[in-house]
């Protein structure tokens, strides 16, 4: 247990240190070094700057050293906390990210809240009587749902709750500080594209264990049927799901990016966004690094979540 | 005797499973009388609808399933008509079940004494406590050791004989009335099945359950069943006494099934298997009239495919009936028919020798480099030593964990050998890879697997994979050659030739491992590993594919390492026979060596284990104790010692016992003298009383 | 049990793969609308004519589909879906429509007439015809999104072969460089390499793939080390095959199976991704119409009841191409599961 923990570990710090390289690497390029000058100094400066100036300027921002030594700076700097510096939104990028994660982490949360409950339900509801009507009702609503991208979700509830019937505000840019309401929307899209893919995966892994021989056993051992799927189906059929919301974060890192544009909520996805188009190299490096580390610590927690949930690993 | 009501009766039971293709009659005109403390068998091949019988008795029948006529009646009441809730109370208290794979029936998840105390706790209102103490009880019964710890243990945390017993355990709780097994021994090596079936005999005779024995194995019918039902293709083709129906057969499908499994005494030279031609029906395509029908030798058109056919009483036996039309025509006081004799044929030159092949592998725990501790090692195979001549056949037998699979690997070059010798004619295969080996060497050396579901690839026709290997050995370049040769080996091994063309799913198992054998052919190869060709395949197929394996062997004059774990089948065909155990060789002999005194214990226990369906022989009643060790912790000094009845402590586990070599070259490896060796006690013998009869 | 034996006649994968002529339709319908799309502005006066061989091909191949999964209503449905769109794809440059990127008159809503024409679907703020626009802009969409998969699934199956049946150092490394890929939340993976490509359909399919393939790849390892412990891969290694060979004919076959169903569903992600990227400026780039595009533009002005359709009109059309892709995976696992 412990051994998988630490194998875990040092398999996460390795992921990141390539990302990270990546990462770097990518951004590397003459022109982007190039724009980074233009932010710096300004546009004119540049155009006017002859090309000893620009060496002069690359040597005295450290630019102009050996690839690894950039690197390995870069890092320590990260490591230090100093995420660089926002041209764009002219801000330290470490406060600046952590308020965007921030609200990030509200619209996360509250849709983990209504998600998690909402998709385990309904997939043990439709697992449990796998062809029954409510299974096909279950399925055929998370078929649909999950069909719909979060943008065209996003559209239709506006359409519908905002411009239509006039409920609830079309935008969350939270311009007169937090308002309740202008989260709705974007949690309800975010919920709604989700739960599908979760009740789907927790109802075909109940109807797995629903079919299984040991359920068989059960029932035919005389006791009642809500102890059957309750005691015995249930710790069996949750293994898998359990393991998939975690990896959800994942997914919603990705969602989080259409619907904070689309509803101009300043979080972490529209801010990563923004970035890229200006583009504020910095910003755009230290929000992937900080998705990519969320990424392979909820995987690291849904392994081992994983194998302490389930006894044959556990006491293998 | 009649007045008493029987436990459970089953009057023109009628099955079917609805799919897509409509309505499949799995089971039809089924009946059946329990009488309390009874015992009795159901017989049949895969299909056969003998298990749809044990879950109708259950009223579980799935989505798809449903009895559409007759009744079951469990002690009078028809269980047809009862309630949920009243099923619920019968299910568990009452009737009992024991299933086929105990790993599969378990729940992963919960504690073993969870599973266990739940069945008093719902059926007779006790409390948790008493319930543990139950289960613990009721462990203790079934012989399993340390019951306080398995209870608290996960049922993957204990081995596959312990978990059958546990099942067992579970079924014994609330005391049923009657008890259904449902192949419970089939997933269990051979010594580890004596002791589950020592124990369900113990069960009945001392509770006095009545039970219902579910199996493939005439056998195992015999070792516990008083009476005996035989299914074919969803029908019960004759009940009777275990006696009657064992000694006075009056069903041709009884009795080709008879003359298909080798019994003692059968031998393929002098009194070879006969098989039954032909295969069975699928469920939707049964014949009119009887179903065993197209493959009888009795049949006659406008008797047999008349109608349908009703069971007929036997006269003379007590309830002995039987379906069929023409059984009063028949003369069965003829003997099983018999195959005709052959000559044997004489070996040849030393074709194979394994000189101390040894291999281990090294595991790894799966942890980082710098956190795990020395590398485990595994004897897979310890100092083999054995030849093989030409056109012989040697047996390789054992249990799971002995290391025949491995010796298969190295032998085929996937695995390269740790140390000593395995000689081909004068190529050392040992350390040659198959990457190494010269297409003359592969070719010389094929196989047949065990799987037909595996053996071939599921999207290539069966002439591509027949043609490939031609092709590959360079037997035959141009396409014609290529598939004039591919006809002769589908007509060698008796199959049509428009097969070619057929992919391996429109073709029934035993057809597939023809295909299998005809692709180890191709090559002409001098020697072929058998690994278990037939046992995954029904028992009336067996023989058949059986059969045309030694023909095809006999004509070609080949070597044949024939791997098994059945010792009956290997009596039958074998000339030299090898018993392994944990990676090594514990006995070496001729056949009729290895099946007389002097025994290794091993194989004296091996041989007691294995079931016979023949009511004229008696066997020694030897039990081993405890399952079989893990091939990655194997006992210290001599592998068998944790089992063996004769074990000598301060000498059998601590050091490795010595060979010793018999003047005929029959060898045993064991601390035993020689001279112990040889009193013993033959474990299979004539009955002398019944052989008269 | 009993039923479980029941040979049920051929599956569905051999429904779908075994006629060749399936097989032509689909070239015949493919080849000409990925060249119209990908080099139609290339090809001057004679890229209509392109198109031609397509529309027939498109419908035989619908009725075949239909009558291999007939068995399916789900399956059925989906296939029309998808269909639908294919069929508007090749067909747009033959139907009486209005030219998608000509200006007529601005904000007309849906059935009413404005100068003489009858917008079904009205127009947009720059007074383009939507109706035209949304059926021209499925092309691109289907192009690029169903290039992207079968890229992705090129790499990603042939690197999870070699993983999964190779093993050692190979499933190392490759396994490690699919799980740092994997670490990434596809959007922010889409978004760095399009940032660092530029926005184009080519670069587009270099991102799905960088964000699929590693996906792909463990699916195919997976089924890759299961098949090779079959009997007939041992046969295959006993007789000494080259690893190459066993791998493309033995283990390659019977990993198509499964493959199929995770293939329509990641058809359906993609197409999700492209509308999306599209969406955040990052995709296809305009004056051509395209559903995502479309949604952009009128993302700022179409903030009105009155003009919501703007905005609806390419969000259905998006997600009733999906729904079809998704029904279609639905359908072929279920009839897979039953054969």
């Amino acid at each position: 247990m412990l051994k998988l923990i630490l194998r875990r570990l040092v398999q996460m710090v390795l992921i990141m240190a390539v990302a990270s390289l990546l990462l770097f690497a990518i951004f590397d390029t003459p022109e982007f070094k190039k724009r980074l000058a233009v932010q710096e100094l300004g546009g004119f400066a540049v155009s006017a700057l002859s090309e000893d100036s620009y060496q002069a300027w690359l040597s005295e921002r450290g630019l102009d050293a050996p690839f690894y030594i950039r690197y390995a700076n870069w890092i320590g700097s990260i490591l230090q906390g100093d995420l660089g510096f926002s041209y764009e939104k002219n801000r330290e990028v470490g406060p600046l990210l952590l308020d965007r994660l921030a609200n990030t982490g509200i619209l996360a949360f509250f849709v983990f809240a209504l998600m998690i409950p909402l998709s385990l339900v309904l997939g043990v509801l439709a697992g449990m009587k796998e062809g029954s009507v409510q299974d096909r009702t279950i399925s055929f609503i998370s078929v649909f749902t999950t069909s719909i991208p979060e943008i065209a979700t996003a559209i239709l509830l506006t359409v519908v709750l905002s411009l239509g019937l006039g409920w609830l505000p079309a935008k969350s840019a939270m311009i007169r500080g937090f308002e309740f309401q202008q989260l709705i929307l974007p949690v309800l899209t975010l919920v709604i594209y989700d739960f599908g893919y979760v009740a789907r995966m927790t109802r075909a892994s109940m109807a797995e264990v629903m079919t299984s021989q040991y359920i068989r056993t059960a029932i035919l051992k005389g006791i009642p049927y809500r102890r059957v799927v309750m005691r015995h189906a249930l710790r069996n059929a949750l293994i898998a799901p359990f393991t998939l919301i975690v990896l959800q974060l994942n997914w919603l890192l990705s969602g989080v990016v259409v619907v904070e544009v689309f509803f101009e909520y300043d979080g972490f996805g529209k801010l990563l966004l923004e970035a890229a188009l200006f583009p504020d190299v910095e910003v755009v490096q230290a929000c992937t690094l900080v998705a990519v580390a969320v990424a392979v610590v909820s995987q690291i927690i849904s392994d081992i979540g994983y194998t302490f949930l389930n006894p044959r690993i556990r006491f293998a | 005797m009649s007045d008493q009501t029987p436990v459970l009766e089953c009057r023109n039971l009628c099955i079917s499973y609805y799919t897509r293709a409509g309505e499949i009659p799995a089971v039809v005109d089924f009946n059946l009388k329990l009488m309390p403390g009874e015992a009795h068998g159901i017989v049949g091949e895969s299909g056969c609808g003998k298990s749809t019988v044990a879950l109708a008795i259950m009223q579980y029948m799935g989505k798809n399933g449903a009895i559409v006529g007759g009744e079951i009646l469990f002690e009078g009441r028809d269980m047809r008509t009862m309630s949920a809730e009243e099923l619920r109370h019968i299910r568990g208290s009452k009737i009992a079940m024991v299933y086929q794979e105990p790993m599969a029936s378990l729940n992963p998840s919960m504690l073993i004494g969870e599973q266990l105390a739940e069945v008093p706790i719902y059926h007779d209102g006790i409390s948790q406590d008493e319930a543990m103490a139950r289960a613990a009880e009721m462990l203790a019964k079934v012989r399993l050791p340390d019951p306080e710890r398995i209870l608290k243990a996960y049922p993957h945390q204990i081995s596959g004989g312990q978990q059958q017993r546990v099942v067992i355990a579970m079924a014994l709780l609330s005391n049923p009335r009657l008890l259904l097994l449902d192949e419970p021994t089939t997933a269990l090596d051979v010594t580890v099945e004596a002791g589950i079936v020592d124990l369900i005999n113990e069960i009945s005779e001392e509770l006095g359950t009545s039970m219902i024995y579910i199996s493939h194995n005439l056998g195992l019918i015999l070792e516990t069943c008083d009476r005996l039902t035989v299914m074919y293709s969803g029908e019960a083709v004759e009940v009777g006494d275990i006696h009657d129906v064992f000694d006075e057969m009056r069903h041709p499908y009884t009795r080709g099934l008879f003359g298909s499994i080798p019994l003692p005494g059968a031998d393929k030279n002098a009194q070879p298997l006969v098989a039954i031609p032909g295969q069975l029906p699928l469920p939707h395509e049964r014949p009119k009239g009887c179903n065993f029908g197209p493959r009888c030798s009795f049949f006659r058109t406008g008797t047999c495919d008349a109608g349908r056919l009703k069971m007929r009483p036997v006269p003379g036996d007590d309830d002995h009936k039987v379906r069929c039309e023409r059984f009063e025509d028949i003369d069965w006081d003829r003997d099983l028919p018999k195959g005709e004799a052959r000559e044997p044929v004489p070996a040849g030159d030393v074709v194979l020798s394994v000189e101390e092949m040894t291999k281990h592998y090294t595991i790894d725990d799966g942890g980082l480099a710098f956190m795990s501790g020395p590398p485990r090692t595994v004897k897979a195979n310890e100092k083999l030593t054995f030849t093989a001549r030409e056109a012989e056949t040697v047996a390789i037998v054992g249990e799971s964990g002995c290391g025949k699979s491995t010796f298969a690997k190295v032998l085929m070059g996937l695995e390269d050998a740790t140390d000593g010798k395995v000689m081909l004619g004068n190529v050392e295969l040992g350390d040659l890879p198959v990457d190494k080996r010269d297409s003359e060497t592969i070719s010389k050396l094929q196989m047949v697997f065990q799987n037909p579901f595996d053996t071939l690839n599921p999207s290539h026709t069966i002439g591509s994979q027949i043609g490939r290997v031609i092709r590959k050995f360079g037997v035959a370049r141009t396409d014609e050659e290529v598939e004039e040769i591919i006809y002769r080996l589908l007509d060698t091994v008796k199959l049509p030739r428009d097969f070619a063309k057929r992919k391996p799913r429109q073709l029934s198992g035993g057809q597939k491992q023809r295909v299998g054998i005809a692709r180890a052919f191709a090559g002409n190869p001098s020697v072929v590993i058998a690994d278990e060709p037939v046992s995954a395949l029904d028992v009336s197929v067996q023989a058949a594919v059986t059969e045309l394996l030694m023909d095809i062997q006999r004509e070609n004059r080949t070597t044949m390492l024939f791997i098994s774990h059945d010792l009956s089948v290997v009596r039958y065909l074998a000339d030299r026979i090898v018993v392994m155990y944990l990676g090594q060789i514990m006995e070496q002999g001729t056949t009729e060596e290895i099946f007389a005194p002097p025994y290794h214990p091993y194989t004296e226990a091996l041989l007691a284990a294995v079931p016979i369906a023949d009511t004229r022989v008696e066997k020694r009643h030897i039990v081993l104790k405890g399952e079989i060790p893990s091939p990655a912790n194997p006992p210290k000094g001599c592998p068998f010692s944790t089992r063996c009845a004769y074990m000598i402590a301060g000498v059998c586990d601590t050091d490795a016992p010595p060979l010793r070599t018999f003047e005929s070259g029959h060898k045993i490896l064991c601390h035993l003298e020689m001279a112990e060796l040889e009193k013993m006690e033959p474990v299979i013998k004539a009955k002398a009383a019944q052989a008269a009869e | 049990m009993a039923v479980t034996e029941i040979d049920a006649g051929p599956s569905v994968l051999d429904r779908l793969s075994r006629p060749k002529p399936l097989i032509a339709l689909a070239l015949l319908m493919w080849v000409p609308l990925t060249a119209y799309v990908m080099f139609g502005g290339r090809m001057d006066g004679y890229a209509d004519t392109v198109l031609l061989p397509a529309v027939p091909a498109t419908v035989l191949l619908y009725v075949l589909g239909v009558r291999a999964f007939r068995e399916s209503w789900v399956a059925v449905i989906g296939l029309s879906l998808v269909f639908f769109w294919l069929l508007a794809a090749v067909s747009a440059p033959y139907l009486p429509l209005l030219d998608p990127n000509k200006p007529i008159a601005p904000f007309v809503t849906p059935f009413s007439e404005k100068r003489d024409v009858f917008f079904w679907l009205g127009t947009d703020f720059k007074g383009r015809d939507m109706l035209s626009r949304v059926i021209w802009g499925c092309q691109r969409v289907i192009v690029w999104g169903v290039s992207a998969t079968m890229v992705a699934y090129v790499v990603g199956a042939l690197f999870g072969l070699i993983s999964g049946y190779l093993s050692g150092w190979w499933d190392e490394v490759i396994s490690f460089f699919a799980n740092v890929l994997l670490s990434f939340p596809v959007m922010v993976l889409f978004i760095v390499i399009l940032n660092y490509l530029g926005p184009s359909g080519f670069n587009i399919v270099v991102a799905v793939t960088f964000a699929s393939a590693p996906a792909i790849m463990r699916i195919v390892r997976g089924l890759a080390l299961d098949i090779k412990t079959r009997d007939y891969v041992f046969a295959a290694q006993t007789r000494g095959e080259h690893p190459l060979y066993i791998m493309i004919f033995e283990l390659l076959p019977n990993v198509r199976g499964p493959i199929i169903v995770d293939a329509c569903l990641r058809l359906g992600y993609t197409t999700v991704a492209i509308t999306t990227l599209t969406f955040l400026g990052l995709g296809l780039q305009p004056p051509d119409p395209d559903w995502g595009l479309m949604i952009r533009e009128s993302a700022k002005t179409a903030m009105l009841w009155k003009f919501s359709y703007m905005l609806l009109v390419p969000a259905l059309a998006v997600s009733s191409l999906i729904l079809g892709f998704n029904l279609m995976a639905d359908g072929l696992r279920e009839m897979s599961l039953r054969d």
